[in-house]
């Protein structure tokens, strides 16, 4: 490829130099001030979508003793916790926050191609949450139609916000996915226009692989979210049908004709289901990072890994009906949804066999980001593979609608991508702060964090073989559901509780670790990979000082056979390694 | 290492739970085993990928932890070790993708001789429709529906005429022979689920769905909504019943069909109104009750309720749990009533009567009121509390705000509505239940909704 880096033209790129403290830190264009706007903004709706959850699981678990949850504010925190967690913090944290902080100083650029647009996403990102977190205050209050807006019943009156909150979702969604798109396209283009001298594509860490395929999913997915969000919004404030049909509301038969609520599924599907890898693939990302790092040993099957991003990415576009299996369409899609969803196993498992390889005869150092990204593992193969049942089309006949599938998704893409993020936060903290977190308190975060989630989400996957519907205020009395089923709802409430309280100790660590966390080395991990040899700690605006560097080798040079060092950065030439001696060599 | 240790007691523990585990599916009635079959390949083969994985994993985090002198070996890539290991996961991807399509080509096509039947779903209620002598059900459209015709049958189609009409949350099947399940919904998203048989299917307006199967046990089953359909998704229930074929012959006989109910004889209002000089000498001769005698107006309620509470009095249903002392005074006076003509007579009767609204007797936070009825009330009673014939929900504004009270104090007491005929008590039971907590006795809240629903009549 005919590639001529925009790094050779370095003395002539200007940046935006702040010149006050507001451009510092407030309308700031530097690409790693806006990561920590990001990441903050999303880590502190996520903290609103947990305590959300923790309502829901306090109903679940004793049902009659909160005063506060009635059906309504129960389907209400139904509603929001899930689309909060998946858009407004996985989304926004793994792409806005770790993409923005690691794509430039990964691949050696000074900054975005586009640092105001960069600014104006953050904006239009704030501006979308508290869109959102304004339908907590208006009339009727937030929608409660399911974080999947399935319409009819998200504009009738049988469902929580019909009015108001509603119509807030859709305008915070399309102004997010406005944020999305500025911030998405100055990421791939950033990757692609703005390697330094000898970052080819195949030497591009695997966190910057992830994060440029989830950025491809995200820029054709969103479109069908924006698109649909606008429809929805047009049957509801100006009375069009593209998904309402004639339907009679309390009695009485509503003004709609002809519209297909079919059609919003397949289109929010198109988005939802490459969404889930737009979460997914930064997460893959990362931990291959982490592992090869602290494993002290290169990923293993780095071209494997790349091809599996890539081919996952591409299926990812056409198994979004496995969502909609008993929705009611035509049963022959399911033919081929089943298929294409049981073909995207084999590179998922790819990576998975990958990763565990990476370990294999490595060197591994048990820190608190590889506690973490070990956890992944396990959870991510459980996760995984229970997909293996709902995808299989007739399975998910019985399944489909229980706790099973609340269980699935919680482990593969709550979970799992989560144990990722502490461990990327961890792993990346001494960069970021100049200074180290407290390990003691990352590990009691880690154990509390790993084993509570496996104690809410194993047992759930039985509640889910049972029987028992997921969306339910209570489940009240059946012919099926023994006694015993509430004992296990109050367990997994009482360990949700936990893992929740649990993450103060995170809070708690990040923030007291950033005054008064031991200094940090510039290369603390002793990382091969580029954002690791900055000149400064953290680094500075321009983050190379005057120099771009030049790369001469991909990101896991671990333990090479004869050098010195157990690790050879990316930015070192080869006639720079020093070698240990001959007689060493030899033995 | 305890990473590794915990790793590989997660394993051991995952495995023990699963054989321990009293929560698994449910005795399955229908002839769907091979959906079971499918489950069964699947679990054995993610679960042993499951095992050998993660204890691999905890192997090497045990084996190659990070030891003095120790070094890791460089090895990027090995294509032999990475295209076996693609082989054996696609071998193993085919072995359990390749019997769920054959089964699911089962699912999608119902054979031939499959009777048909229909499930009706909206907010939140059941209702079945079964085709008569000619085996045909008859075209249905949302236009025209209405209190008498629920299920929007056109009048005008032939074959809609011997339909039987099952207007309440239970159906009945025989056991042993096929049936299809033609699903349509009036409002919103629903979904058709009866765990024991392994099929479900969502409800969608505007088309009609389909699933089948064939009962093979018989036995009364849980119909569950299982596609979010607003606040009162969770207490759309309904029951299935597989009978002998001696037992639904039996049944489906004792239904109505469409004709017979658009045909029924206007009520007797006149006889209505001589055997209602019994009842004025507790409910008033306007029907405007009497808290004294703890007698409850009953102008401006609908006859449908009328005729339905007026029946389970009659039937047991309700006025004869432990503790519901006006409820069992009712009874013997439900019994006057000698046949469902005279209900009819009766509650049409009632029903003609002149609503005056009744004097407020509660006060209370009018505002707090309001919240708590728009939240849990107004979906099924509506905002302005007439109630509708769509929700089985009758009159609230207007009626004694005290008689109300105990109301909802004997459904949250289990004295009224947990009577296995009584379904839309039992959703009664359970959003009053809701409102509050269950072990607060004040009576403040729903003081509060009586207080707001004086303020709307």
């Amino acid at each position: 490829m005919a590639y001529v880096p925009l790094a050779d033209q370095d003395h002539e790129q200007e940046l935006h130099h702040p010149h006050s403290w507001v451009e510092k830190y407030v309308w700031s264009q530097d690409h790693k001030v806006i990561a920590i706007q990001y990441g903050g903004t999303a880590v502190l709706v996520g903290l609103v979508a947990l305590v959300l959850s923790l309502l829901m699981r306090m109903q679940l678990g004793f049902p009659e003793t909160f005063d506060l949850i009635d059906p309504n504010a129960y389907y209400q925190s139904v509603t929001m916790h899930g689309m909060i967690m998946v858009v407004y913090m996985l989304t926004a944290l793994l792409l806005g926050g770790f993409g923005n902080y690691m794509i430039p100083l990964m691949i050696g650029a000074r900054d975005m191609v586009f640092p105001f647009l960069n600014m104006l996403s953050f904006w239009f990102y704030l501006l979308s949450v508290l869109i959102l977190l304004a339908s907590f205050f208006v009339g009727g209050g937030p929608t409660g139609a399911g974080w999947t807006l399935y319409p009819p019943q998200t504009s009738m009156a049988g469902t929580p916000g019909h009015d108001m909150g509603i119509v807030l979702m859709l305008v915070s969604l399309a102004v997010f996915i406005v944020a999305f798109t500025m911030g998405g396209l100055n990421y791939v283009t950033t990757i692609l226009q703005y390697r330094t001298r000898g970052m080819t594509l195949m030497r591009l860490p695997l966190t910057v692989w992830g994060i440029f395929v989830a950025t491809v999913l995200g820029l054709f997915a969103f479109p069908a979210l924006l698109v649909s969000a606008i429809m929805m919004m047009f049957d509801t404030l100006l009375g069009t049908s593209f998904f309402m049909p004639a339907i009679i509301e309390s009695g009485t038969p509503m003004d709609y004709e002809g519209g297909s609520p079919i059609l919003f599924q397949h289109l929010f599907w198109f988005f939802g289901h490459p969404e889930v890898y737009i979460v997914a693939l930064p997460a893959f990302g990362l931990v291959s990072d982490v592992l090869s790092t602290h494993a002290r040993k290169n990923i293993f099957g780095y071209r494997m890994m790349v091809w599996a991003i890539i081919a996952i990415g591409g299926l990812s576009f056409i198994v979004w009906a496995h969502h909609m299996y008993v929705s009611g369409m035509n049963p022959y899609f399911g033919f081929f949804f089943a298929t294409t969803t049981l073909i995207i196993a084999v590179p998922t498992a790819l990576k998975v066999y990958n990763w565990v390889l990476t370990l294999w005869e490595g060197d591994i150092r048990l820190n608190a980001p590889m506690y973490f990204a070990i956890g992944f593992i396990f959870t991510f193969i459980h996760g995984g593979l229970t997909g293996l049942f709902l995808g299989n089309v007739v399975i998910d006949l019985p399944l489909s609608d229980t706790y099973f599938v609340v269980a699935h998704f919680h482990m593969v893409m709550g979970v799992s991508p989560v144990l990722v993020i502490f461990a990327a936060i961890y792993h990346w903290f001494p960069k970021v702060s100049g200074r180290m977190y407290h390990e003691g308190l990352a590990k009691a975060h880690f154990w509390i964090t790993f084993l509570g989630t496996y104690a809410i989400y194993l047992p759930m996957h039985y509640l889910g073989f049972l029987g028992v519907p997921r969306r339910y205020y209570a489940i009240g009395e059946t012919d099926f559901i023994p006694a015993s089923a509430q004992t296990l709802n109050e367990s997994i409430t009482i360990a949700a509780l936990i893992v929740g309280a649990a993450q103060l100790i995170f809070i708690f660590n990040i923030l007291w670790s950033l005054r008064n966390g031991a200094k940090a080395d510039p290369n603390p991990w002793g990382s091969a990979s580029l954002e690791w040899q900055t000149p400064d700690t953290p680094p500075v605006h321009g983050n190379w000082g005057d120099k771009l560097p030049t790369v001469y080798r991909w990101a896991y040079d671990y333990s090479v056979p004869g050098a010195k060092s157990d690790f050879i950065p990316q930015n070192m030439a080869e006639e720079d390694v020093e070698m240990e001696d001959s007689a060493a060599k030899g033995a | 290492m305890i990473l590794a240790v915990v790793i590989f007691a997660l394993v051991i523990g995952s495995v023990i739970f699963h054989f321990a585990s009293p929560w698994w599916f449910t005795d399955i009635v229908s002839q769907w085993d091979s959906v079971d079959g499918v489950i069964s390949i699947t679990f054995w083969v993610t679960g042993a990928v499951f095992v050998l994985c993660n204890l691999f994993l905890a192997y090497c985090v045990y084996k190659f932890r990070q030891k003095p002198g120790h070094k890791a070996v460089y090895e990027p890539e090995n294509h032999k070790l990475e295209s076996w290991l693609s082989a054996i996961t696609t071998v193993g991807v085919i072995a359990m993708l390749a019997p769920g399509l054959f089964v699911w080509a089962d699912f999608v096509t119902p054979p031939e001789e499959a009777t048909e039947f229909e499930v009706m779903g909206q907010q939140w209620q059941w209702n079945f429709r079964y085709p008569g002598a000619d085996g045909k059900l008859g075209t249905a459209d949302t236009e025209f529906i209405s209190e008498l015709n629920p299920f929007g049958i056109n009048p005008e189609d032939p074959n809609g005429q011997d339909d039987i009409v099952v207007n309440a949350p239970e159906m009945h099947l025989p056991i042993g022979k096929p049936v299809k399940a033609l699903l349509r919904s009036n409002d919103v998203l629903h979904n058709y689920t009866v765990p024991q048989f392994r099929v479900k299917m969502d409800m969608v307006p505007g088309l009609v769905s389909y699933l089948w199967f064939q009962p093979e046990v018989t036995g009364r089953y849980d119909i569950l909504c299982e596609e979010l359909c607003g606040i009162g998704h969770f207490i759309m229930r309904g029951a299935v019943v597989i009978d002998t074929q001696e037992d639904y012959d039996a049944w489906i006989a004792s239904q109505p069909t469409f004709a017979e109910t658009q045909a029924m004889a206007a009520p007797d209002l006149a006889a209505g109104q001589a055997q209602y000089a019994i009842c004025a000498s507790c409910h008033g001769a306007g029907g405007e009750g009497n808290q004294a005698l703890n007698a409850p107006k009953l102008s401006g309620l609908q006859d449908w309720y009328i005729e339905r509470q007026l029946n389970h009095f009659k039937t047991g249903v309700r006025g004869q749990t432990e503790g519901d002392l006006y409820g069992a005074s009712m009874v013997g006076m439900a019994n006057m009533l000698v046949d469902d003509a005279a209900v009819r007579n009766m509650s049409a009767y009632i029903a003609s009567l002149p609503d005056i609204p009744a004097q407020p007797t509660i006060q209370g936070d009018v505002a707090n009121g309001a919240d708590i009825y728009d939240r849990n009330c107004a979906a099924c009673h509506l905002d302005n509390g007439n109630g509708t014939w769509y929700t089985d929900a009758p009159k609230l504004a207007g009626m004694n705000d005290w008689y109300f009270v105990t109301q909802i104090k004997n459904f949250r007491s289990g004295i009224r509505g947990l009577h296995q005929a009584d379904p839309y008590g039992e959703q009664m039971v359970s959003m009053a239940t809701a409102m509050a907590a269950k072990n607060t006795d004040d009576t403040k809240e729903m003081e509060d909704v009586a207080a707001y629903l004086n303020t709307i009549r």
